[in-house]
Order: structure tokens, then sequence, then C-alpha cells
């Protein structure tokens, strides 16, 4: 029996049943548009926290205070502050690779300004912090070098900083107290959203590095953290090693002793963040094909209950010579037709139930040429898998029995 | 002559289980049947006629006992090869006609060639057409089994047993669903089939009018062969 025939015979069946087959579709239609929606937005996901990573600069390296290992007992990173100022100099100047490098402090405070106050991160900083976090000033200007020097009491302030104190009227030139001290605010930050970690990184509020120290944490605090660029992508491994070696050399580290601070990669970072995306992607992908195996329960039960209807006319094939294969194909073909239409209808479905999801809900979605094939495939195998026990059932009759079937 | 010989079965039986009770349908039935014969199988119902149909026609196996088909002992084929024989020796004919529903009776008449390897489409509807013709039905080769009467249904059937030109054609009780003038009709028809196409053709009945027709008549009762003569017009 040739292809053709058979795909005639089974479309044939299949529209005697209009509704039914369209039921039994559904399942795979279900399941094939589940798993495509569910890639679509993992994906979707994966590419946004990619974007969002990738906007802090993927040639930023983070220098961090190293942890403090007292009487056997390990702190964690940071759990000591062994950065100072003059470490950003030196990295400035014996590090080739580096191309910016910026201090940072930080502290919690109460901020007032007027009647209206909030409690906010206070970051103390130079200038190149800005540049290195790529983060533009969308009114007003940033503090500069000589406000730094000079140990000036200006802020520049996070959007959500300035919806909170100045809630109607512009922030620029008015004056706040941060721990008593005023500041003038002459800057405010472009709102740049949540972290990936999830942290509002608009309530904040920078300040020169100096003034930071001298008037908000003490003369001597040590540095949080120094954020440092490199000169390009290329130039990071190399860049981490040289700030390794210099400051090893500057802490009097000797070797075999582990390091005061610790380096953090950007690209590190945006790596373990698409991992994990990745692995909820295939989650959500496994989950959504839980149903599309449940559609394929659904087209062998009606398959079953086909053969069993069709028992006379499969009696009446083997009479006229149709071979045991000549009836397993047909009812296989007829599973794979099931199948085929229902994964065509379940693709279209799912690449508008993406766009829908990204338009309502405002997830990005992805959909991929790699998910449709993925789930067409699923839906075949399925097809084949699930349709075989009742075509093998239907081919193995006997023909005396299946003629008497009433 | 040896070669004359079409289908000879020896010492055939034929027993199965229904409801778990032992029915032995046919007890060593042997007879030859040459090329061109016309035959009737005779009997009362439960004589185990259509049981031998069925083995006769490579439906059934027989329990024990040799069935040569042209030489061929088809005990011994596979279930595909039956299948074979079925399609290409052999023309059946049932009482209840065993048509598809819902299918054109050009379709029904095509349908063994589906299951013939090498055949276009275009020469399965000229064969199928030319069957129909042939039985008279040249008009209505679109009409479904359901538009069509008993007898107009039949020589759909017999079209389809045609189809593919076997050299047997047998006919479980052809007429045994028909009114009597239907009935004849069918049963010229395959004494047409006899004498111009040269075919031979068995069929079983219960009606002594229309086992007249038949040039040699095989009785049965239970399960064996009581008389076998040249029956007569």
């Amino acid at each position: 029996m040739k292809v053709t025939v058979g795909l005639r015979i089974s479309c044939r069946a299949l529209l005697r049943n209009k509704i039914r087959s369209l039921l039994t579709m559904l399942g795979i239609i279900i399941g094939v548009s589940a798993v495509i929606t569910m890639i679509g937005i993992g994906q979707g996901a994966r590419e946004s926290i990619k974007d969002k990573i990738a906007g802090l600069g993927t040639n930023m390296l983070l220098v961090q205070s190293g942890s403090l290992t007292r009487g056997g007992i390990r702190g964690g990173w940071g759990s000591i502050n062994t950065l100072v100022p003059e470490d950003v100099t030196a990295i400035m100047e014996k590090c080739p690779s580096v191309a910016l490098a910026a201090p940072v402090v930080r502290t919690t405070a109460q901020v007032v300004c007027g009647n209206l106050n909030w409690s906010t991160r206070i970051t103390g900083t130079s200038p190149d912090y800005l540049t290195i976090r790529q983060w533009p000033i969308v009114a007003g200007k940033s503090f500069t070098d000589a406000d730094v020097r000079y140990s000036t009491k200006v802020a520049v302030i996070g959007r959500t900083v300035a919806e909170n104190l100045f809630p109607q009227m512009p922030s620029i030139g008015e004056i706040i107290r941060i721990k008593r001290v005023p500041f003038k605010v002459i800057g405010l930050l472009e709102e740049k959203g949540q972290s990936a970690m999830g942290t509002d990184q608009d309530d904040v509020i920078l300040v020169p590095l100096t003034t930071a120290r001298k008037r908000l944490l003490g003369k001597h605090s040590m540095l949080k953290q120094i954020n440092v660029s490199a000169g390009n992508e290329a130039l990071m491994i190399k860049a981490q090693e040289e700030i390794t070696l210099l400051l090893r050399e500057r802490h009097r580290i000797h070797s075999g002793k582990e390091d005061d601070f610790i380096i953090k990669n950007m690209a590190d970072i945006q790596d373990a963040a698409v991992s994990s995306m990745k692995t909820m992607t295939i989650v959500l992908a496994s989950i959504a094909s839980v149903s599309l195996v449940v559609g394929g329960i659904g087209i062998m039960n009606i398959m079953l209950v086909s053969v069993t209807e069709r028992t006379r006319e499969i009696g009446i094939r083997m009479a006229v010579g149709a071979r045991t294969r000549d009836i397993l194909f047909q009812f296989l073909i007829e599973s794979l037709v099931l199948c085929s239409a229902g994964g065509i209808l379940g693709i279209l479905l799912g690449i508008s139930v993406s766009e829908v999801m990204s338009i309502f809900a405002g997830w990005s979605s992805v959909v991929s040429v790699q998910s449709i094939v993925l789930s067409f495939c699923f839906a075949l195998v399925i097809g084949i898998v699930f349709g075989l026990y009742p075509a093998r059932k239907a081919s193995m009759l006997n023909p005396i029995e299946a003629l008497k079937y009433e | 002559m040896a070669e004359n010989r079409q289908i000879a079965v020896m010492d055939l039986h034929k027993t199965y289980f229904l409801d778990g009770i032992e029915v032995a349908a046919v007890q060593g039935v042997s007879f030859e049947i040459s090329r061109g014969e016309f035959t009737a199988i005779m009997g009362a119902s439960g004589s185990g006629k259509s049981t031998l149909m069925n083995i006769l026609g490579c439906l059934d196996r027989p329990t024990a006992g040799v069935y040569m088909l042209e030489g061929v002992d088809v005990a011994r084929l596979s279930r595909d090869e039956m299948a074979r024989i079925r399609n290409e020796k052999i023309g059946f004919v049932f009482q209840g006609f065993n048509l598809l529903p819902r299918t054109t009776a050009l379709e029904n008449a095509e349908l063994p060639l589906y299951y013939k390897d090498g055949i276009l489409a275009k020469e399965r509807k000229k064969l199928a057409k030319e069957a129909l013709r042939a039985v008279g039905l040249g008009e209505r080769e679109r009409h479904h089994p359901g538009q069509l009467s008993g007898g107009e249904q039949q020589r759909v059937a017999i079209a389809r047993a045609l189809v593919n030109n076997p050299s047997i054609v047998l006919a479980d009780e052809p007429t045994g669903n028909l009114d009597s003038k239907s009935g004849r009709e069918i049963i010229e028809i395959f004494q047409d089939l006899n004498a111009k196409l040269k075919k031979t053709v068995i069929f079983v009945t219960h009606d002594q009018d229309i086992a007249g027709f038949a040039r040699r008549q095989v009785w049965l009762k239970d399960g064996v062969i009581i008389k076998d003569c040249a029956g007569g017009l």
C-alpha cells in the first residue's frame, strides 16, 4: 500500500468524525503550544536577564574586600574591609589593562528633606563610578574630581529617592540632610530598575568618596569595593591577574596564603544567571511536555475505540488481501495525521499565546525555531508511540472474527 | 489430468471453540476441483459448508488435513502469503455483501487493488470501472451501498471480487439475503463468469433451485461429504 493511499484513507476516516478528531487533537494542540510558550518565556527571561547584566557593563570587574580569619573562624567575603583608597590609585597606575577604577564606600542612612524623610543607601565614590556602571545623569550634573578632592557636600540622587523626598518639585539645587549633614542635590540619575538580584538600584544617593568618609563613615574607613573597568572585554582576564598580583603585593600576602579580597567578573555573574534561567526553561518545558504525553494517551484511547468500531472494515480489507503491515500502516498513519495536524495547530496557538503574553503580561518571550521543531518532533514521536499499540491490535485481528463482528 | 487440478483437499478437519465448547465443523473432507468447474456446495445450516468455504478462501486455516491450491500447500503459508492469495487468486463474495459503508461503489470495487503493489491510481480506477460495467453497474459508480438495492450491492461485491482478475470465485450463500428475482440475476452472473471468462466458481447455498445452476453439487452433512454428483440443468 502506498503512503498516499494510506493518507487518503486516514484523512477520510478522521473527517468522518470531525468533532471527535478535533477533541483528540486538542491534547496535542495544548501540549505543543504549552511547550512552545514555556520555552519562549524561559528564553525571554534569559535574554532580559542577560541584557540587564550586560547593562552593568560586561567589561566590569568588582574587587571586594576579603574575609577575616581570626582564631580559625573564617568570616565571609566582606567581613573585614581590606581595601584602601590608595589601592585604587595603584590599580589605575600600575595595571595597563585597566581603563578606570572607582572606590566605593557604603552606608545606610536616614535622609531628611523638609518634613519628608527616607532611609536609603549612601555610596561614596568618584565620578568614574558612573562611567564604569554606564549610568547617565538625566538632570543636573555629576560631581567632579575637584568635588572629591575638596570633600564638597554635594549629592547625586537616584529616581526612587527623588520620588520619596521630592514628590512634587524638582530636586536639583535643594538641600537634603544625611545624618544631619546638609548636602546639595546637583544631579538626578537615570532610572535603572531592579537589578538581576532583585534590589532597587534607584534607591541610592551618590556622594564624593572623601565627603562620605569624612562626614558619614569616619576618616579612616576602608573601602567596600572597587569597581574596575577593563580596557575591553578581551582584557578582562588580564586585568584580573594584574589586580590580583598588585593587591597581594600591596597587602603583603605571602605566597600560599589566601587573598584578602575577591575579584568578581561580570561575565561570570552573567553566565551563572543565564545558566540558572536555562535550568528554569528546561523545567518549564518538561512540565509542558507532560501535557503532550497526556495528549498522546488521549490519542491511544480514541485509536483503540476506532479500531473496535471499524473491526468489520478491517475484516473486509483483510479479506480482499490487506497484509498485516497494510492495516498497521493505515492506523499508524491515522495517529500520525492526528498528531501532526495537532502539532501544526499547536505551533500556531503557541506562537499566538506567546505574543499575547508579551503584550498583556509584559513578559518577554522568544519563540525560537528550535522550540517549534522540537515540540513538533515530540508530537510525532508521541503519535508513533501511542498509535503503535492500537495499530498493532488492528493488524493482528483474525479476518474471520473481524468479519463476523457486529 | 494433474495440471488441471486446481484445488485438492485431503482429509480436511476444522475444530473451533465456541464459548469453551469444542465444535467439529469439518470432519475429514476430501475432494478435488478442476479449473473451470462450476460447483455448488450444499447442506443444511450447521453442516460445515461456510467453515469449508472460509478455508477454501484462505480466510481460515484447517486444524488438520491438506489444502493444495494450484500445487501450493496453503497450511504452510504465512499470514501475509495467505493475504496475497486472497488478493490475487481468489475473489470472495459474502452473503452479507461486506461492502465498506459510506464509500462509493467505485471505491469498493477498487479495494483489492489498494493492496496490490505497482499499480497506478489511474489504472486502478479504470479496472474498477470495467468490473462495475461487467456486472451492469456502470451508471452507479458514485453511489454508496446505502443508496443501492440488495441485488445491486451484491453486484458491487462481485465487481470487487473480479477486479484483480482472480482465477477462482468463491461465494458463501451469495443469494441468501436477496429476493428470488435478484438471486437469480446474481447466479446468472456467476454462470456467465464460468462460461465466458472460464473462472472456477464454487458457491454455497441451501436453495435447491439456485444449486441447479451448477454443473456439480457437493452435499455436506455434519462436516462430511454425503453426496458428490453432477448436477444438472
